[in-house]
């Protein structure tokens, strides 16, 4: 089956076993994204603090009802960006946004994408790769509001 | 009368591909577009090796030819849907558009200082003129296409949008009708057969009850016309919408019938090309209905594919085809509902009910059960399949729809029902 390319263990166990679930308080942007194709929704919080005189991302909660690659994608991208600059956390986004685009033929930086480097299959799928950047697509959004929220 | 399944898949090209690997096609999802006969495309190449040429305008033989076919593809609809005659057919792109096109015909006519003219109309009061204080009904059982319409149509108007509930077992609530539809009602615009639920509303006592209230009637039948005989005037209809990608014929071809003298008396949508009479440069007057709501170059040779996709499901008999339809029905219904943790949205018995079966399975996303399914080489479709409202109303953020058709068999009905149960098994906690 075709299908253990896409549903690897890792993906699987994010969705049944979700990271950071929960909406915490306290903080600085929330947001919340829809994919209109099915009806995927995640609310996604976004809590930073400086470190170093750089802004660093403290906490991401969320609550998301969807299929189980946007479970899983959410529940990864949390462990990725929480304790990372925003600016390494961006980073991390936009790696995972190319594997996502690269139709299945993406080599993906390990170091930078760690588990989430098994969402290779996923992107043979057109129709998940949406499922997949739901959650990241919150996190950028609201991490630009808390980052705009600071600033003003 | 025998209906030969077997026989008709062969019409079918598609239904001989291999998917995912060597998995025959199993293709349940014929709501959202069906499949085509060797007929409809044969009949669409014969059209562009022998009789290309624009209509209307062309003054030479291959021209009349194709005003022929395309003229001939009108009546041709004309008669399998009961109209009066083909002159109340105007063909669109899609059944969307021929909603929209009532929707800004009506807001044309509501605006200020309108042209003159045959089959234009002043502005003021009217029937298809809209305001504050007038209403629109539809219902909660809408695809997005007659649903968006109207509230922008409303937004534009200042009118106000109203709509019919549906009860938890997928049928229309009419408890409310006398007070939903009374003398602000303008136009009631209902489906006949859901997309969704499957559900055949009861058009004609809703169309009565529009009628008495001084209202039109607008019928979505892009899911029944398909599915089963249907008559504009059983149905009470003033305007009826479905599209040639339902009924086995190609993409990029719907109909708009409507009662010739609305068409007579609404402006048009689209300007341009053929749909005038004279033009000047400040001002111009217009055909007769239909070709008043046709601007521009048509689609030729998909209308030629519709005229053969009618043709077609004539020749195999809608009567045959919904007893064919109604067996898989009662099949699905009963293997469906042997299968555990599956949730039926819509009716659960035969009755009224056409054959789009959407539900939920528990503990698994649509999407997720649709990927198992589709490795199976099963197609259905995972969402909210236009009908986010009526999702909404139940509760659900989204389903996996199956929808039969004639070239479907049980035994691709019980390869639905194991694949589920395969998703389930897929899924569940380790």
């Amino acid at each position: 089956m075709q299908l253990e390319s896409m549903y690897q263990d890792i993906i699987l166990d994010h969705y049944r076993h979700p990271h950071h679930r929960g909406l915490r308080q306290p903080y600085d942007a929330e947001v919340h994204h829809v994919n209109p194709l099915c009806g995927d929704e995640v609310t996604v919080r976004v809590s930073l603090k400086e470190v170093g005189g750089e802004a660093t991302v403290a906490d991401v909660s969320y609550e998301a009802l969807g299929c189980s690659i946007s479970q899983a994608s959410a529940s990864m991208m949390t462990d990725l960006v929480i304790g990372k600059s925003v600016s390494d956390a961006m980073a991390v986004s936009q790696g995972f946004l190319e594997l996502m685009q690269s139709k299945g033929a993406g080599e993906p930086d390990e170091d930078l994408l760690e588990d989430a480097v098994a969402f290779t299959g996923v992107s043979r799928f057109p129709a998940r790769i949406k499922c997949a950047l739901l959650g990241w697509m919150a996190w950028k959004d609201a991490t630009a509001r808390a980052l705009q929220e600071a600033s003003s | 009368m025998t209906f030969d399944v077997a026989r008709i898949r062969k019409d079918f090209p598609i239904l001989d591909r291999q998917i995912r690997g060597g998995q025959p096609l199993i293709y349940l999802d014929s709501a959202n577009t069906s499949q085509k006969p060797r007929q409809v495309l044969d009949a669409m190449t014969e059209f562009y090796e022998r009789h290309n040429a624009n209509i209307h305008r062309a003054s030479h033989q291959l021209g009349e030819e194709a005003t022929e076919a395309y003229e001939g593809a009108r009546i041709k609809v004309g008669e399998f849907i009961g109209a009066w005659d083909e002159t109340e057919v105007v063909f669109t792109k899609n059944v969307s558009e021929a909603i929209n096109l009532v929707a800004y015909s009506m807001s044309n006519a509501s605006a200020v200082g309108r042209g003159s003219g045959k089959g234009s109309t002043a502005a003021g009061p009217g029937r298809f003129s809209l305001g504050p204080g007038d209403e629109i009904v539809i219902t909660e059982m809408e695809h997005h296409s007659n649903i968006v319409p109207w509230q922008l149509l409303c937004q534009r108007t200042g009118a106000t949008l109203r709509w019919f509930g549906v009860t938890p077992d997928g049928r229309l609530d009419t408890s409310g009708i006398g007070d939903l539809i009374t003398g602000r009602t303008k136009l009631v615009s209902l489906v006949h057969q859901s997309n969704v639920l499957g559900t055949i509303n009861p058009v004609r006592a809703v169309a009565d009850a529009a009628h008495a209230a001084g209202a039109l009637v607008l019928v979505d039948a892009a899911q029944s016309v398909p599915h089963m005989a249907v008559d504009v005037t059983e149905l009470g209809a003033d305007f009826l919408g479905f599209t040639g990608h339902k009924i086995c014929g190609p993409t990029g071809i719907g109909v708009l019938w409507g009662r010739r003298e609305l068409l007579d008396e609404m402006p048009p949508f689209l300007g341009g090309g053929e749909m005038i009479e004279s033009v000047w440069m400040d001002r111009s007057t217009f055909a007769a209905p239909p070709h008043k709501f046709e601007a521009g170059t048509m689609p030729i040779a998909q209308a030629v594919g519709l005229g053969a996709a009618i043709d077609y499901i004539t020749e195999v008999g809608l009567d045959a085809i919904r007893a064919h339809e109604l067996q898989l029905i009662e099949h699905a219904l009963g293997v469906l509902g042997e299968v555990e943790g599956l949730r039926i949205l819509g009716p659960t018995e035969a009755v009224d009910r056409g054959s789009a079966f959407s539900f939920e399975v528990a503990g698994v996303h649509p999407h997720d059960v649709s990927q198992v399914l589709d490795d199976l080489g099963i197609a259905v479709r995972a969402g909210h399949h236009c009908a986010w409202p009526l999702h909404r109303a139940f509760g659900v953020r989204a389903s996996t729809r199956a929808s039969f058709y004639l070239y479907n068999t049980s035994e691709e009905v019980d390869a639905l029902a194991d694949g589920i149960r395969q998703a389930q098994r897929f899924f569940a906690d380790a």
